[in-house]
């Protein structure tokens, strides 16, 4: 389990706080997501939680280890631990789909190169993109990409597992083929899975535990089935932005429905 | 405001080479990268560095057999001043400044575009060291070729002012043979070569720190790019007279 106890960040100096007194639990073989406006914070989160950025105030605990506390050789250790899933896939142009899922393993396994093979194909199937091994980044739709970049993400067998915004750019198609890959990934696996995401779709399909963040602060914190019915108006605002999501509301309500399963 | 700026820019800078020169992760990754390198910021350069060398050696030829005409200075005087200015300034430090637009705007847009798209944060979040991993083996590589390209420049440059001889009959060519064998320096050599040391640290690193530590978009990597061959220049200009009150 992660935990983040009274994180505060601020930037340009000390003179513009971003996170105000986080607090929040995401669970191990869980479908963690934070959701919330653009700009609300959430991508600092993230990146706080990953030490991509230090934290000004708080505690960040990796079952238990202070991620604020570690040494350089601590955190080594820990970034074996983590994979991520950036906004843009993030894959190395110069390396073909099997290269990029290579090489972490080729970094930090101490496997042959026959058992790096094989163990990359076998995420490159995982994530259905058997046939694209020699392919650059360049020549992959959005998608694809998104894929291979889970593929390699998962290439060491992370213990956690993080995504910024998996959907952005895609189709909503893609992006439900994207969710459900996620989602099964952290099952099949047991990794301890966080979101960021503002998604509706991603939210109301695979989030077993949301963490709401309204202007840096905690807004709400649940799951998919309460998210519906919550007496939060920053929260409704978020979730019932779009039309979609008001006539979901109002047909709840005419129909007496109090939980929902959204598949 | 600029001076605390510039300050705190080169403290920045100090910090970035810190982290770029340490032990790499794998080896075997290392040499691999390092390898590719030399290919890309050397031997990808020799067309351009040819092309370039053998028209300033045959420029310098006619230009100083037009200036200088005192028919009381020997013949081969032309050979021998265009083989000093050959290889004391054009094949080390103009050679270079002409290199650090080629190669320094690919190095700082190479690594820029990685900062902006995540790559560098994908690097770290492995646990790698993403300044030393990426920076290290272009460092080295340049640092390992230059000299060679420097080499090849000074021979090209020379066959240039031979070929303008031959071509144009402005000297004959035994003068100009003669002239540039004539109370030659080897020392000079060797300075042209040490120069192109430091000249591939300045391109190298200034560049690749431009391009780490990009924050933006697209329009930030091409400022960026510029930024890191104009400060490259500079330094290389400011290096090229300090090592020359030092070395001569």
């Amino acid at each position: 389990m992660i935990e983040v106890k009274h994180l505060d960040k601020f930037f340009d100096g000390g003179t513009r706080q971003v996170l105000f007194d986080i607090n929040a639990k995401f669970y191990d073989g869980k479908v963690n997501l934070i959701i919330g406006q653009s700009g609300s914070g959430k991508t600092v989160l993230v990146k706080n939680i990953v030490g991509l950025f230090s934290p000004d105030a708080g505690e960040i605990l990796y079952d238990g280890r202070d991620i604020t506390q570690m040494d350089r050789k601590q955190m080594k250790a820990l970034r074996a631990e983590i994979g991520m899933l950036f906004q843009g896939a993030a894959l190395f142009d110069s390396e073909t789909v099997m290269g990029n899922v290579m090489f972490p393993l080729k970094m930090f396994s101490t496997m042959s190169r026959e058992e790096q093979i094989e163990r990359a194909q076998f995420c490159i199937d995982r994530v259905n993109l058997t046939g694209s091994e020699d392919k650059y980044p360049p020549e992959l739709s959005g998608g694809m990409q998104k894929r291979a970049a889970i593929a390699r993400a998962i290439a060491l067998n992370p213990k956690y597992l993080f995504c910024d915004e998996p959907n952005s750019g895609l189709d909503p198609k893609t992006s439900i083929v994207i969710d459900e890959l996620l989602y099964d990934i952290t099952h099949e696996f047991g990794i301890t899975t966080i979101i960021n995401t503002h998604d509706m779709n991603s939210v109301m399909g695979i989030g077993e535990n949301i963490v709401f963040i309204y202007k840096g602060h905690v807004g709400w914190v649940g799951n998919k089935d309460q998210i519906y019915d919550v007496d939060n108006e920053n929260l409704n605002n978020f979730v019932y932005a779009t039309d979609l999501f008001r006539d979901v509301r109002k047909y709840r309500r005419e129909h007496g429905y109090t939980r929902t399963i959204v598949t | 405001m600029m001076l605390t700026h510039s300050i705190a820019k080169f403290g920045e800078y100090c910090v970035f080479l810190w982290r770029s020169v340490s032990i790499p992760e794998k080896w075997r990754e290392f040499f691999k990268n390092y390898r590719n390198e030399i290919y890309k910021l050397g031997i990808d350069s020799i067309p351009l560095i040819l092309i370039i060398s053998v028209f300033i050696g045959a420029l310098c030829t006619i230009l100083i057999k037009m200036e200088i005409s005192n028919p009381l200075l020997p013949r081969y005087s032309l050979g021998l001043t265009t083989r000093e200015i050959i290889i004391l300034e054009f094949s080390s430090t103009i050679l270079c400044l002409i290199l650090s637009g080629k190669i320094g705007s690919n190095i700082a847009s190479e690594i820029g575009t990685m900062r902006v798209t995540e790559q560098i944060d994908a690097l770290e979040i492995m646990g790698i060291n993403s300044a030393n991993f990426l920076v290290m083996p272009k460092m080295l590589g340049l640092i390992t070729i230059l000299p060679f390209l420097v080499i090849i420049s000074m021979g090209t440059a020379l066959i240039g002012g031979y070929v303008t001889c031959i071509i144009t009959g402005l000297l004959p060519v035994e003068d100009y043979v003669y002239g540039i064998q004539t109370q030659f320096i080897p020392w000079y050599v060797w300075f042209s070569l040490i120069k192109s040391l430091f000249f591939a640290f300045i391109i190298s690193s200034i560049s690749s720190f431009y391009g780490y530590t990009v924050k933006g978009g697209s329009v930030e990597v091409g400022k960026a790019s510029t930024d890191a061959v104009v400060m490259s220049n500079i330094m290389i200009l400011v290096a090229d007279v300090m090592l020359t009150i030092l070395l001569l």
